[in-house]
């Protein structure tokens, strides 16, 4: 790539900084140059987000629908998926897939909801009485 | 030299990538002027290419240009004959007196961290990736400062903060990982040439013999023979989502641009100055034209996540385009198989 083909679109990164890119200058020699972003790699972004997006959604009619339990909805408010729910519960995966059903949250015990929580960056009683 | 003697200030360096930036930034500390980000890149054999079988990493596929998190620091290290400390911790106490201790000593120290929970990133790239680096070099008013190479400055960290990061959680979890260097060894034109080599024949390894077919340039045929089913395996709208990550993984923040490819011709020019061989800046291009042919690649799939681009020969087309970039890396890695470099 060379240093004037280098792409300055500005996206997300805007406000925090400018990347370093690898650029040929004009004695076909490789030099540094900095970059606002691309639009090509925003929109790969912005398309995951709004898959993420999608997914919290689909996740809080199902609360809703009284089909999942809220364990369900802030794991994807959280991006998380099992094996990183896993690690910051300390519950295994096969467990936490138990919890997701709304007969079985019920019945959790405090200390259990309050480790959930605390993954969450919420408080016990927000887990406990989201509807959705 | 020893390191207790150092007094120098530490200096921030900004870096494509938060490891090699981690890299080269404590080495010069140590006084190891020469270090830059392309040396230690092709020193630590940073480039690759693996689609990891039956794993989705963000619901996508789990592709990878660079090779594992933590081999540029530890190959780059021991090929200049530094001595690495690293620990990890079980409890978060004994991480923070450990950081607290050497940060009194004056010693910056590489950090492994988790960007969920990382304060100063912006939102949007806030996913559970657990190998990120950044180097802790003080503490201010109760606050750490910190060197994040892929920041064009400082910035700073309170307590807590800091710590959530380095006990961050799920795969790859860095359990309060903290590494420097230790101690080292006046070094030559020598050692640096032989590193090089070094370098230079452990990705030739990598990348043209590592066994299996989903690594190395035939990882790039792998993932093309994926791409021509996804259209039909997944739906389209899934399909362009993987599509999607890909480029994310190419051409994210960190990777220099091309999925870390311009870095590497960057290296390999570097390389050719000190081991004053033309044939090497010469195989410099073809990695140029390497990154170039991934963008190119890029900006198609980007159609096709756009919603411009809809139909299988599409698919087809962007599958076609892997399988060339593979040539293209596959003849350049054999030109620096058969270059006879010495040891």
């Amino acid at each position: 790539m060379k240093k004037e083909d280098l792409p300055q679109d500005p996206g997300a990164l805007d406000k925090f900084t400018r990347e370093v890119c690898y650029v040929k200058n004009d004695d076909g020699k490789y030099e540094t140059a900095l970059s606002r972003g691309w639009e090509v790699k925003k929109q790969a972004l912005d398309s995951a987000w709004d898959e993420v997006n999608e997914r919290i959604e689909e996740a809080r009619q199902a609360v809703v629908r009284g089909e999942k339990s809220p364990v369900h909805y802030f794991m994807e408010l959280r991006l998380m998926d099992l094996p990183v729910l896993a690690g910051y519960t300390g519950f295994f995966p096969f467990f936490i897939k138990r919890h997701l059903k709304p007969s079985v949250f019920e019945g959790l015990s405090e200390r259990k909801l309050e480790k959930y929580a605390r993954a969450f960056d919420i408080s016990v009683s927000e887990l406990k009485n989201f509807k959705g | 030299m020893n390191i207790d003697s150092q007094t120098d200030a530490f200096r921030h360096v900004q870096t494509a990538h938060c490891e090699n930036g981690v890299t080269t930034a404590l080495l010069r500390y140590h006084g190891l002027d020469f270090m830059t980000e392309p040396l230690a890149f092709g020193m630590g054999s940073g480039l690759f290419y693996i689609q990891i079988p039956f794993l989705t990493v963000n619901n996508g596929p789990a592709i990878s240009f660079r090779t594992m998190p933590g081999a540029i620091f530890s190959r780059t290290c021991k090929s200049l004959g530094v001595e690495v400390t690293r620990k990890k911790f079980s409890s978060t106490a004994a991480a923070e007196s450990f950081l607290d201790k050497k940060v009194q000593e004056g010693v910056p120290v590489g950090c492994q961290v988790g960007v969920f929970h990382l304060a100063y990133f912006p939102k949007e790239y806030r996913f559970h990736f657990n190998a990120h680096n950044l180097i802790v070099y003080g503490q201010e008013d109760d606050r750490y400062l910190v060197s994040d190479p892929v920041m064009e400055d400082v910035t700073s960290l309170s307590k807590p903060e800091l710590t959530r990061v380095r006990f961050a959680q799920g795969p790859l979890a860095p359990k309060g990982h903290i590494y420097f260097p230790n101690k080292i060894t006046p070094i030559t034109d020598d050692i640096i040439r032989k590193g090089i080599i070094k370098g230079i024949r452990r990705n030739v390894r990598d990348m043209l013999r590592i066994p299996g077919n989903f690594a190395g340039v035939d990882g790039i045929r792998h993932t093309s023979n994926h791409i021509r089913k996804w259209r039909d395996k997944l739906g389209l709208k899934k399909a362009s989502l993987y599509l999607g990550q890909i480029v994310r993984m190419q051409e994210e923040i960190g990777t220099g641009g091309g999925g870390f490819r311009f870095l590497y011709g960057a290296f390999l020019e570097e390389g050719a100055a000190y081991l004053q061989d033309d044939r090497v800046a010469t195989i410099s291009e073809d990695f140029t034209k390497a990154g170039d042919m991934w963008r190119a690649s890029a900006i198609k799939m980007a159609g096709v996540y756009k919603g411009r681009l809809t139909e299988q020969k599409d698919f087809e087309e962007i599958a076609d385009m892997l399988l060339d970039i593979r040539l293209v890396e596959k003849e350049a890695f054999q030109k620096l198989s058969k270059l006879n470099l010495g040891k």
